[in-house]
């Protein structure tokens, strides 16, 4: 049945711009203060109260719409989406209907190894609604409006999407965009990037649509995959057992990994719109988007055709260090202060990323200098320390703040280099040692192993391997040849 | 241009309205009167004429920079509410999604 079937996905994505202010006043948009300390008569809905659009927000809308290819309305207005919901205490949202800002864009992402595109449907901007929560004792809901009227996008793809791990590359992918845009700080995990996920089934070749779920809920990439892969598996048992599927709202329940149906608010498709009269409606100059094309940074699909060309990275190394932005600067930091593109990314990819990922941080927290690790391979270079030291080290500088420099120095981690006193311990190991010794000049080369590790134990794992090597093989040849 | 006291009834829900059967029949009556006064401009001929989203045609492009101000009067906005608990806005219970999965099932109509 898996293969008679397609998938058929599409996103809805709510993205919260970088503004200062909200959309329509000048309450601030600040993540985790006090509840309701973000808040005037506009964004509560007092009546007699004017909204006026926060020009920075539609900047950054057009931002985004460019990034994602789409073409710019040059005329374009708000519209009220009307529904009662504590979340919204006017009644209605200002929304976007049938004059969008954009439409008709695309994204390309790569989903194993492969290159795939999904068409955008559409770019709006609205105001994001306020947060309710459930009082147990009281019975009572609360609710906090500092998140009401701060200034989102969204962005509603094509059903263009064709398993939940292409859903997770398209959004993996969009973040990067909206990221290196500088449109979004794109925080799942407070709710400044949310997506949710319509899916259906068909029969392969069918073009009409089966009938999808609407998932909501899926605040990680992990939750979008699984939930979606819980789908497929629900709804190709439901067809194969010939039930009927209805159209639903479902909810991804993380502590049970399945989904389930939703309450959802009533009436969820009598929205009445109707043109927003408290707002005027926007005619954008096509040489003001113009300009802002012109200010949109290299992307994350250039920045990654450019690792590969200029750096000669692997498409895979490329394709994780791009996807954030910070990790990439990062990169190519410093890259410019120790000039060998593989072994910076070898690093970036195992320790910092490995670092990152152990304590659940985003590369935006990283605290440590690019030149610093710069600093710490070229110490490996020089022979001052070993590999397996530089590893160390950097775990402690990364999260003490300290120079690695000044680390090995005051940890004494130097490698024993001094070919003297290295010869002296090598005599030594080779006294105490006499049957490892006789059979390696029997010709026992894996003996070496033995008396190599003999040396590292007496230097503490200080010695050069490659200086203790030498010297061992060195004092072994020369013996033999004086003591037959 | 008939609206039925079905249509009535249903808008005035979604407005949380509540209409008795008389009003029912008199808006319905009413709004199909003046639902067919406004369709005469369906006999205008608008071949070649840019629909108009907002009545203020010249007026366009009005905008606010991007700058805080907190509201000086916070405290008494928020004390506008008629309940409050701790800052946040008390308001009867709405189930959150998904709290609720058999309920769920049976409002599909609302
Ligand atoms: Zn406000």
């Amino acid at each position: 049945m898996a293969d008679a079937v397609e998938v058929v996905i599409g996103l809805e994505v709510h993205v919260e711009l970088k503004t200062e202010s909200k959309i329509f006043c000048a309450c601030s948009t600040r993540f985790g203060s006090p509840p309701n300390t973000q808040v005037c008569p506009i964004c509560l809905g007092h009546p007699g109260t004017l909204p006026v659009l926060n020009l920075k927000a539609l900047e950054l809308a057009v931002r985004a719409a460019l990034a994602l290819n789409c073409k710019v309305a040059r005329y374009t207005k708000f519209d009220r989406k009307n529904y009662f919901y504590p979340d919204l205490p006017k009644g209605y949202q200002i929304s976007q209907y049938d004059a969008p800002l954009a439409e008709h864009g695309w994204l390309e992402f790569r989903v194993d190894g492969r290159m795939r595109t999904a068409r955008i449907r559409r770019v709006h901007l609205e105001e994001d609604a306020g947060k309710l929560m459930h009082d147990e004792v009281t019975g009572e809901t609360l609710v906090d409006f500092n998140r009401c009227g701060v200034p989102l996008i969204e962005v509603v793809t094509e059903p263009d999407l064709r398993s939940p791990r292409e859903a997770r590359a398209f959004m993996e992918e969009l973040r990067a965009v909206l990221q290196y845009a500088e449109v979004s700080d794109c925080r799942m995990q407070e709710g400044s990037l949310r997506c949710d996920a319509n899916i259906s089934l068909r029969p392969r070749g069918a073009t009409d649509l089966g009938t999808k779920a609407e998932i909501k809920n899926l605040n990680s990439f992990r939750a979008l995959e699984k939930a979606l892969e819980y789908e497929v598996a629900r709804q190709t048992r439901a067809l194969e057992r010939g039930e009927r599927l209805v159209l639903e709202t479902r909810g991804w329940d993380e502590g049970r990994q399945v989904t389930v149906p939703l309450r959802t608010k009533e009436e969820a498709h009598d929205y009445r719109y109707f043109p927003e009269p408290d707002l005027v409606p926007m005619t954008l100059d096509p040489e003001w988007v113009e300009q802002i094309r012109r200010s949109l940074p290299e992307l994350p699909s250039q920045r990654m055709a450019r690792f590969q060309a200029e750096y000669g990275l692997p498409a895979y190394d490329a394709g994780v260090i791009v996807a954030s932005r910070r990790l990439a600067d990062f990169f190519e930091e410093c890259v410019r202060h120790y000039p060998h593109p593989k072994t910076v990314s070898n690093w970036v990819m195992g320790q910092v990323l490995g670092y990152l990922n152990s304590r659940g941080l985003e590369p935006e927290e990283l605290n440590f200098e690019p030149e610093r690790l710069a600093e710490l391979l070229r110490m490996v270079d020089e022979g001052v320390i070993s590999v397996s030291v530089a590893r160390e080290v950097f775990e402690e500088a990364v999260s003490t703040g300290k120079s690695p420099r000044a680390l090995v120095e005051e940890k004494g981690l130097e490698q024993l280099s001094d070919t003297g006193a290295l010869a002296a311990v090598v005599r030594q190991v080779i006294e105490e040692h006499p049957s490892p010794v006789r059979d390696y000049r029997r010709g026992k080369v894996k003996a070496l192993g033995f008396l190599m590790g003999q040396v590292m134990k007496k230097t503490a794992g200080k010695a050069n391997p490659q200086l203790a090597r030498r010297l061992l093989e060195e004092a072994l040849a020369t013996e033999r040849e004086e003591t037959p | 241009m008939a609206v039925s006291p079905e249509e009535v009834r249903h808008v005035a829900w979604l407005a949380r309205l509540r209409l008795t059967a008389h009003e029912e029949r008199l808006f319905s009556e009413q709004l199909s009167n003046i639902l067919a006064h406004v369709a005469k401009l369906q006999e205008l001929d608008v071949e070649g004429i840019e629909p108009t989203f907002h009545v203020l045609k010249t007026l366009s492009n009005v905008y606010r920079p991007d700058e805080v101000r907190s509201w000086p009067e916070l405290r008494e906005v928020v004390q506008a509410a008629p309940q409050q608990r701790d800052g946040l806005f008390a308001v009867p219970r709405v189930l959150p999604e998904g709290e609720d999965e058999v309920s769920a099932k049976n409002e599909k109509d609302g």
